[in-house]
């Protein structure tokens, strides 16, 4: 393949730059309509890529998603969802292990990285369980997954948390062998027995059963202190209240070696929006106060939570027509977790397209140690790039959700705007906001 | 409720008055002999109309006569064409209806559809020897086979006129009006 | 006039103008309901549909009788038995009910919400009613309780202003609770909760009412105490020690009995638990008014169904 030009694009939101990409490689970036420029014309270019208007970032690289594939492929496939993931700036993901059967052996996870492969236009790397069948009893066989093809280095029972104190610690401690991460869904159990929203004067006049944020912060509090007890590195999975983000600025204040995440839906939906009883909008953890929303906000832009991450949990139309407490949790969001980043941060000032790259990009494959992910736009770097196009705005349609599910709590809201070139590896993954 | 300038009066209070006293010696004779006289106004206009008629027979006959209301919401055939109405109250006189001899009261007789209602709602009561209607104003335009036994006025009308019937004790004043300008009727029986 | 909603979901939905204007419809028609002819052909050719997910004989029963003293034709569809019991979910029978052609659906579910979405999921297009989801609201209850306290406290007309009801128990999964709380702020009346703190739910605070976790001082006040379900089962759940401490703390026997004013009244949305939150001998004395309850509950949903089917529906123009 010949070399691809992406012109008149602004890396970081920056000049517009000409960008050369060859061989999967940035090879060079000149200033647009300057001088030289046309060099980049003629032989040997086999694409240009019209980015003029646009901001050019790394290809995002999410650390919390739900493929689905084993088990669930009427919800999401490992190809679907890498559809999805692409179609939302995605060059990267991390598949969850709560699949069936559970990703707790090497076979699982080799089977679906192998998958990932074959859909071939995002990194999928699997999380491994923390425990076997994520049962909570016993680890699983943490090395024998990190040997693996699928150089598994991120290890969640996400969707249960690992409460067990003990097996917590040994976790921690056991993945240093090969600098895993466990990344915890924070979460006490008997705490939210039945659970279904978060826990106060809402929940009590609705009549549902609360998730009380002290069963978040209770355990991520005892975990920041397991992981400077042992000194091991700890991931926490979707913060979602205001007392977490203080007990992990003090446990950052103390050097303890933590990195949080938080999802787009807790940076922008309130738990009000449950007074409608529809089920699109139950999730785990469940939406918050606005509160909760605004220390959020302030805890990504301080950098006390490290990046954001999709949580992507594709159901079936079923499993959410219906009552509240029948629904399953979760909402779909690779498709749009920019779009709602772009809107909390970018429209806001709060945040410069090189700290959005940061907390997308680059921190989380840091995190999960994901080679030629997460590097900069730059003369050398593997050429993961995402192209955002900002005057696309409008209301999001049900046909820009590509994966298999449509449970997103954001059909009809305006858009900042939408994705319009993705390169993966150098290659184009979506072109023109369709996928290529 | 609008009412446009052309509205004019047709009945004033005088002859309000001499109309429910015609009716009152009506009533008599026609129930002469008979001391199980009940009469029953059907909310909202019937029931005054109904309380002066039965005071004015008192006042005749020497005795009280027992008056009641009869509200009839419940057993219209219009109901799911219009929205829902609050209940008026009914007031069956203790002793009952059973044997009686009832004379329903009304401020319009129009279409004969209130009165169909109004016979129902008797009936589910009990079962009254005689049941008599009295109107004040019978316009004309039944739908129905109904025709009332003492009449305060014949008033013929058009089907677009509205006939407005005010009493002191809903409205404040006596009187009834004609109006050619059609404002929807207040009371479609 | 001010008319209800095409639905009625929630107590706290309702105005004081249409709280009073469903008592006043329920006190006319329980004159219907004293005379020898009890049925009325009010909503003739409408039908109604009682969609029952979980088991409530009493509530069942009422409703049934309400509608067909209305003259209604109805249908009851119960979990047991039936193919929701077989995993068919809400939407496939909201779907077939309305291929019935149900113009009310009156539905019980154990999940809170149910009823709104029923209502508002676009699975059907008849009025909702709710008879009680999960541990959320139950506003017929909540308005027979009014229609009661009412025609005991307050001659049968108006408001509730100034008076004072207790409501004793697990508030916390109490649907009767939520409704009476709005429901009686609404109409005026002063309610105090009284329960173990286990029982009532965290930001409680936010109700239009007051707290307490003390029955004998609450007692002195009340001009009606309410006494709600206790399950045995709580106590596994560690909501209070034992069935024991639970009914000498908060238990309504009659030493306790004796501290209430002279006219209070007490009541309870059945079924009871003898022995527990109440004991028989006050269940039986003469201050309760727990079978009245029941025979009210019947003119208050004939005034629901009439003022929710009744006319042309929210649709037309009014007057």
């Amino acid at each position: 393949m010949g070399a691809i030009v992406l012109r008149g694009g602004a890396p970081y939101g920056l000049d517009p730059h000409d960008i050369v990409i060859d061989d999967g490689v940035i090879t060079a970036m000149m200033p647009s309509n300057q001088a030289g420029s046309n060099a980049l014309d003629g032989e040997g270019v086999e694409l240009e890529l019209d980015a003029s208007g646009c901001t050019v970032i790394p290809g995002l690289v999410d650390l919390h998603t739900h493929l689905r594939e084993p088990g669930r492929e009427d919800a999401e496939t490992i190809a679907t969802g890498s559809q999805a993931a692409a179609m939302g700036g995605f060059t990267c993901v991390h598949a969850m292990a709560n699949t069936s059967p559970v990703a707790d052996t090497a076979g699982v996870v080799e089977q679906v990285w192998r998958r990932g492969v074959e859909a071939g236009i995002v990194d999928v790397r699997p999380v491994g369980a923390v425990t076997v069948g994520l049962k909570g009893e016993q680890l699983a066989e943490l090395g024998a997954m990190a040997a693996s093809a699928a150089s598994v280095r991120v290890f969640s029972d996400d969707g249960l948390c690992v409460h067990d104190p003990l097996l917590m610690r040994r976790a921690l401690e056991y993945v240093k062998t090969f600098d895993g991460v466990v990344a915890q869904h924070a979460q006490d159990p008997r705490l939210t027995e039945a659970a279904q929203m978060n826990e106060g004067a809402l929940s009590a006049r609705l009549g549902l059963a609360g998730w009380p944020a002290v069963a978040e912060e209770a355990i991520i509090a005892r975990d920041v202190l397991l992981a400077e007890h042992v000194g091991s590195r700890l991931h926490v999975c979707h913060v979602s209240t205001a007392g977490s983000v203080e007990v992990i600025r003090w446990a950052k204040a103390r050097g303890i070696p933590v990195t949080a995440e938080v999802t787009p839906h807790h940076l922008l939906l309130t738990e009000e929006l449950v007074e409608s009883f529809d089920p699109i909008y139950k999730v785990n953890p469940p939406l918050r106060r606005a509160k909760d929303v605004h220390a959020l906000r302030e805890a990504v832009v301080e950098g006390t939570i490290d990046i954001i991450a999709t949580d992507h949990a594709p159901h079936p139309r079923e499993d959410k027509d219906c009552e509240w407490a029948a629904a399953a949790m979760g909402m779909v969001g690779l498709e749009t977790a920019l779009g709602i980043t772009v809107e909390v941060f970018i429209e806001s000032g709060l945040l410069t397209w090189r700290d959005i790259a940061d907390r997308m990009s680059t921190i989380p494959a840091r995190i999960g140690q994901v080679p030629d992910q997460g590097m900069p736009i730059a003369p050398g770097s593997a050429a993961n790039i995402t192209v955002w196009d900002p005057s696309a705005q409008g209301p999001l349609e049900v046909d820009a959700l590509v994966g298999k599910s449509g449970n997103s709590p954001y059909l009809g809201q305006r858009m900042p705007g939408t994705i319009r070139h993705v390169l993966f590896r150098g290659r184009p993954t979506v072109v023109d906001g369709a996928l290529a | 409720m609008v009412f446009l300038s052309s509205a004019r009066v047709v009945l004033d209070q005088a002859d309000i008055s001499r109309a429910v006293r015609r009716i009152s010696h009506e009533i008599v004779e026609n129930s002469r002999g008979s001391d199980d006289l009940i009469i029953l106004g059907i909310p909202t206009r019937g029931v005054p109309l109904a309380r002066r008629i039965a005071e004015t027979v008192a006042q005749i006959e020497g005795h009280p006569v027992p008056c009641g209301a009869i509200d009839v919401t419940l057993y219209r055939d219009d109901l799911p064409l219009r929205e829902v109405r609050a209940l008026e109250p009914t007031d069956i006189p203790a002793q009952g209806i059973d044997g009686c001899t009832v004379v329903l009261v009304d401020d319009v007789l129009y279409s004969g559809r209130t009165i169909r209602a109004a016979l129902d709602a008797v009936h589910d009561l009990g079962r009254p020897a005689i049941v008599r209607l009295a109107v004040m104003i019978d316009r004309g335009h039944r739908e129905l086979p109904i025709r009332p036994d003492f009449i305060g006025k014949n008033l013929p009308t058009a089907k677009d006129e509205t006939v407005r019937v005010r009493f002191v004790e809903v409205d404040g004043v006596d009187d009834v009006m004609i109006d050619s300008e059609s404002v929807g009727d207040a009371d479609a029986g | 006039m001010q008319m209800l909603g095409k639905h009625l979901l929630s107590a706290g939905d309702l105005d004081r103008a249409q709280a009073l204007m469903i008592l006043d419809t329920t006190a006319e028609l329980a004159t219907v309901t004293e005379r020898s002819v009890k049925k009325l052909p009010t909503l003739r050719g409408r039908t109604v549909v009682n969609l029952f997910f979980e088991d409530s004989t009493r509530t069942r029963l009422s409703f049934e009788l309400a509608a067909k003293r209305l003259s209604a034709d109805v249908i009851t569809f119960s979990a047991k038995g039936s193919s929701v019991s077989k995993g068919e979910s809400l939407k496939d029978t909201a779907l077939t009910l309305e291929a019935m052609g149900a113009d009310a659906v009156i539905v019980r579910h154990g999940a809170s919400g149910a009823p709104y979405r029923l209502a508002t999921a676009g699975w059907i297009d008849g009025s909702v009613i709710n008879a009680g989801d999960g541990t959320h609201e139950h506003p017929t209850q909540a308005l027979l309780d009014a229609y009661t306290l009412r025609s005991h406290i307050c001659g049968g007309q108006g408001d509730l202003q100034g008076v004072h009801v207790v409501i004793v128990g697990d508030v916390l999964h109490s649907r009767v609770a939520r409704s009476n709380v709005l429901l009686l702020h609404t109409l005026g009346a002063e309610v105090t909760l009284v329960a173990p703190p286990t029982l009532i739910p965290l930001g409680v605070e936010s109700w239009p009412c007051s707290v307490s976790y003390h029955l004998d001082d609450a007692l002195m006040q009340a001009d009606a105490v309410m006494m709600l379900r206790v399950q045995a089962e709580r106590m596994a759940g560690s909501y209070f020690p034992s069935t024991l401490e639970y009914s000498r703390l908060y238990g309504l026997d009659a030493p306790r009995l004796e501290l209430l004013k002279d006219r209070a009244i007490v009541m309870h949305p059945g079924p009871m638990n003898r022995g527990l939150e109440i004991s028989a001998d006050v269940a039986d004395s003469s201050r309760a008014v727990i079978v009245e309850q029941v025979a009210n509950g019947v003119n208050v949903r004939m005034a629901c169904l009439y003022l929710l089917l009744g006319g042309a529906g929210s649709q037309a123009g009014g007057d």
